[in-house]
């Protein structure tokens, strides 16, 4: 054993041997070592397949009495503005045959400008912008759209190696229909130069499904003079027994 | 036609603390309400040890056995019964809610839906709350009945007091729980 913190150089040759591990439905794999943390986090017994009975056919019902609108602008949660680079994050959610959820809660949490969070256990030495905490809600429409305002999240340095640091991301936690679509998940930014050597964003293998995590610059929808726009849709699909029901509905 | 792929899951990592929890996330009912239980526990690793940073979600039926519709689960009137909940682990790795305990849903064995997110876990990972306290219904319920008996235990909460129940959860290791898939 030894106490020298690992190096990047190590981490991205076990990256590069679990690149492309196949997995169903596009996932991440539990057991993903180049993630330490992972390590002793995960089950080493297969998961048991089981039909979902109504319990998990149905999920809380979120709405207008939960969240407030303003809850989706993150730069107006304080007197002032805070610092860094303004944005709006649009798009839609959907379920697996691209049907719209709607109605349903989406929340998310990130970094400030300068890769800090408001967290106590968040030790980084960057500072904290009192304008700025980094948290917002918001239903989404009929059309399974949602629209979120808020400062683009710097990268931040963590301890998985010696010289480790995030892309910049914001953390979604979103409900479908039923529970079994239940998700959390982090959105990304197109271009990031850390992308390759992150093993959080690595873990999923299937390098189509890594960049479904990407979100896309849509030049028509940013605001003159006031913020760039990234789309980022996010397909739940849940169990395939329900998505058959539901394609025979169609018929 | 164009395939709608799922969007991979990422860890809820380490910093979701301040977003996440909300006041009376995890009290599904007031505690005097006559019908409140405690479901509680502890989440641990495969070292055996508490993680002090996982978000355990329930879902789950109302006392009668109906899945509720009711909007309110973030800001709780404390009458409405809205079936979801969520609580931080603490230091120690415990979890607490304050619920009913559910109704069989069409005559079958009742249980809680319990959903683990943590720093660690790149995907979140479902298992079932049944009760110890309903041997018939548990002896019927088809997905018990499938698991081998010595892993069984892991899907059934314990009375380790009134009104209490205990429903520990290994990732992994000596009693690693049942985890379920859905899809």
């Amino acid at each position: 054993m030894t106490d020298q913190p690992e190096t990047q150089a190590t981490i991205s040759a076990e990256i590069a041997q679990l690149e492309n591990t196949r997995t169903e439905s596009g996932h991440p794999l539990r057991d993903y070592p180049p993630y330490r943390s992972s390590v002793l986090r995960h089950p080493t017994h297969k998961l048991v397949r089981v039909d979902p009975e109504e319990v998990e056919r149905t999920s809380p019902a979120f709405g207008h009495t939960d969240v407030n609108v303003l809850e989706s602008d993150l730069t107006i949660q304080h007197s002032g503005e805070p610092l860094g680079e303004r944005i709006t994050v649009f798009g839609k959610v959907l379920d697996g045959d691209g049907r719209p959820v709607r109605h349903q809660l989406v929340e998310v949490w990130q970094a400030n400008a300068a890769g800090r969070y408001v967290h106590k256990r968040d030790q980084h030495p960057a500072p904290l912008d009192p304008n700025f905490t980094g948290v917002g809600r918001v239903i989404t429409g009929d059309d399974g759209s949602y629209r979120l305002t808020t400062i683009k999240p710097g990268p931040y340095p963590w301890r998985n190696h010696l010289n480790a640091w995030r892309p910049a991301h914001i953390h979604f936690s979103l409900f479908g229909t039923e529970f079994t679509q239940r998700l959390i998940t982090q959105m990304y930014f197109p271009g990031d130069p850390l992308f390759a050597l992150d093993p959080i964003y690595q873990s999923v293998t299937d390098p189509a499904a890594r960049a479904r995590l990407i979100s896309e610059y849509v030049h028509e929808e940013s605001t003159p003079e006031f913020s760039l726009a990234y789309r980022w849709n996010i397909v739940l699909t849940g169990s395939k027994s329900t998505w058959m029901e539901s394609e025979h509905d169609h018929d | 036609m164009t395939e709608f792929l799922q969007t991979p899951s990422q860890t809820i990592g380490p910093f979701f603390g301040f977003a996440l929890p909300y006041e009376g996330g995890p009290e599904l009912v007031p505690g005097h309400n006559p019908l409140a239980i405690r479901l509680h526990g502890t989440v641990f690793d495969g070292a055996g040890a508490p993680i002090p940073d996982a978000l355990v979600e329930i879902w789950q039926a109302d006392e009668r056995g109906i899945l509720p519709e009711a909007q309110g689960s973030l800001a709780r009137d404390r009458y409405t019964f809205t079936g979801f909940g969520r609580d931080a682990t603490t230091l120690a790795g415990d979890y607490n809610f304050t619920t009913v305990k559910p109704g069989p849903v069409d005559g079958k064995a009742p249980y809680v839906l319990v959903t683990v997110f943590a720093r660690g876990l790149t995907h979140h990972l479902f298992t079932r709350a049944y009760f110890d306290d309903e041997p018939d219904l548990n002896a019927a319920d088809s997905l018990l009945a499938s698991i081998p008996s010595d892993r069984r235990a892991t899907l059934v909460a314990v009375t380790d007091a009134e009104g209490s129940y205990r429903f520990d959860v290994h990732l992994q290791g000596d009693g690693e729980t049942v985890f379920l898939d859905f899809s």
